[in-house]
């Protein structure tokens, strides 16, 4: 199907790449989705509308055009002139970090608010109490929809080879240029993604139950092996909304 | 800042195109994710093994794997075997086969909210297997999970774009080939500022929708 050299100039790391984006934007992504979400639940009303704007902008766009407008508008409008895998990290990082605080929004809203009453009875700090009370007992709500949305950020790393990134399916691309032959290579890359989505998922499995033991929950069920892919969540990661399921 | 309004007015009839068909590829993909969708959701309620754990497979496998992916392989790699299909008619494809597993999921949650009652009611009235999906569950089902559907024609209009990877001129598409053809930029602004402008409202109603359908 490719050729040793293909297969270790271009197509091994292609892989890497492909790790590599998905690590850096989910690690932004995190980051705007508790800087958004938290903000989103401030007192102050222009903190509220400040990143509601941000949140309805990031959440209208397409990750895709974006990565367009940051890889070639944005150099020429503000004169800033990122490497390609930068601006599709940014593009990637800020539209899933919209869709990851509606997550935290959500399920810091799900703390009962007695646990909040609490804390200002003992005369806590508002940073105290987010992040000594609110957070911890918010976070195990937080990632079966991470998990999803996850998934669905490792899917958008594929649209990081339009901009010239040669992650995985940039190396595909190539080889159907160069041996006209589509079939096997496109194969593999749908199940190297599929292969990935598996292992990110039992990786959040883990960290779940892990959440949840220190929360003292029994953990959730066990699910069949191709259920078992998706969470099933009151937050839908793809639309980023509290789903009306 | 480097911004020419000129740039803007020539872009505008290419532009129109490009939501011509951003729109086509968003209605005929509807089409077949809301009507797909179903088929799914209702074989998967089968009770033969045979037939639900290929759906089961195969949806899971189209929904975990990337669409740009699927449609390289839909554009280059079908017609080695299948008919050739024009750049629009893969995207729609595409999108439509993408969503349907989707939406296969809404569906099913929405089939699994008709309360039991309602099909024992079936059985008792001697109803067809055909009747109670159709007089029965499906209108209770889906009623409620419309908001839910929308909100995926929404997302399937943000993937839409990606349809221009394998060449139709959609949206990004025209801005694209404006943007190399004239050495600006300013056309991909305009192209992101489309989407906010379309996906925005379209969520506000969607919401609107949500509070009345769903209690």
């Amino acid at each position: 199907m490719m050729s040793e050299k293909f297969f270790t100039e271009w197509f091994l790391p292609g892989i890497w790449i492909t790790v590599q984006v998905t690590v850096y934007s989910a690690a932004l992504a995190l980051a705007v989705s508790f800087l958004i979400g938290t903000l989103r639940t401030s007192p102050l009303w222009i903190v509220r509308f400040a990143s509601g704007t941000y949140f309805e902008i990031f959440r209208g766009t397409s990750a895709l055009v974006m990565m367009f407008w940051m890889a070639y508008a944005v150099p020429s409008l503000l004169g800033i002139q990122f490497v390609p895998m930068a601006a599709g990290v940014l593009a990637l990082g800020l539209t899933y970090g919209a869709y990851g605080s509606e997550i935290v929004r959500g399920a810091l809203a799900a703390v009962a608010p007695a646990q909040r009453e609490a804390g200002i009875a003992l005369n806590f700090t508002k940073a105290q109490r987010l992040r000594k009370i609110e957070l911890p007992q918010a976070w195990p709500e937080m990632i079966p929809p991470f998990n999803n949305l996850l998934i669905e950020l490792l899917k958008g790393t594929a649209l990081v080879s339009t901009i010239a990134v040669a992650d995985m399916t940039f190396a595909g691309n190539l080889l159907r240029l160069a041996k006209g032959d589509s079939a096997p290579i496109y194969t593999l890359l749908l199940v190297i993604y599929f292969v990935f989505a598996f292992l990110l998922t039992r990786g959040m499995r883990l960290l779940e139950r892990q959440a949840n033991r220190r929360m003292g929950k029994t953990p959730p069920e066990k699910t069949g092996f191709l259920s078992g892919l998706r969470s099933k969540s009151a937050t839908d990661a793809v639309t980023g909304t509290g789903g009306a399921k | 800042m480097n911004w020419d309004w000129q740039v803007v007015d020539d872009f505008m009839p290419k532009f129109w195109d490009g939501v011509l068909v951003t729109l086509q590829a968003l209605g005929w993909g509807t089409l077949i994710a809301f009507s797909l969708g179903l088929v799914w959701a209702i074989a998967l309620r089968s009770d033969q093994k045979w037939i639900t754990w290929p759906v089961a497979a195969v949806t899971e496998f189209i929904r975990n794997t990337p669409l740009l992916v699927q449609l390289f392989f839909l554009f280059y790699v079908v017609p080695e075997w299948g008919p050739t299909m024009s750049p629009l008619t893969t995207g729609i494809i595409g999108l439509g086969l993408h969503y349907s597993t989707y939406t296969a999921e809404v569906y099913r949650a929405g089939i699994e909210g008709v309360p039991v009652g309602q099909w024992e009611a079936a059985t008792a009235l001697s109803l067809s297997k055909r009747r109670t999906w159709t007089a029965v569950i499906l209108p209770q089902a889906i009623r409620r999970v419309i908001p839910a559907l929308g909100n995926y024609v929404v997302a399937m209009l943000k993937d839409s774009p990606m349809i221009s990877a394998i060449g139709a001129l959609d949206m990004l598409g025209e801005g694209r080939a404006f943007s190399d053809t004239t050495f600006t930029t300013e056309a991909l602004t305009v192209v992101g500022v489309a989407f906010i402008v379309i996906a925005y409202p379209a969520s506000l109603l969607l919401r609107a929708l949500e509070r009345r359908l769903v209690r």
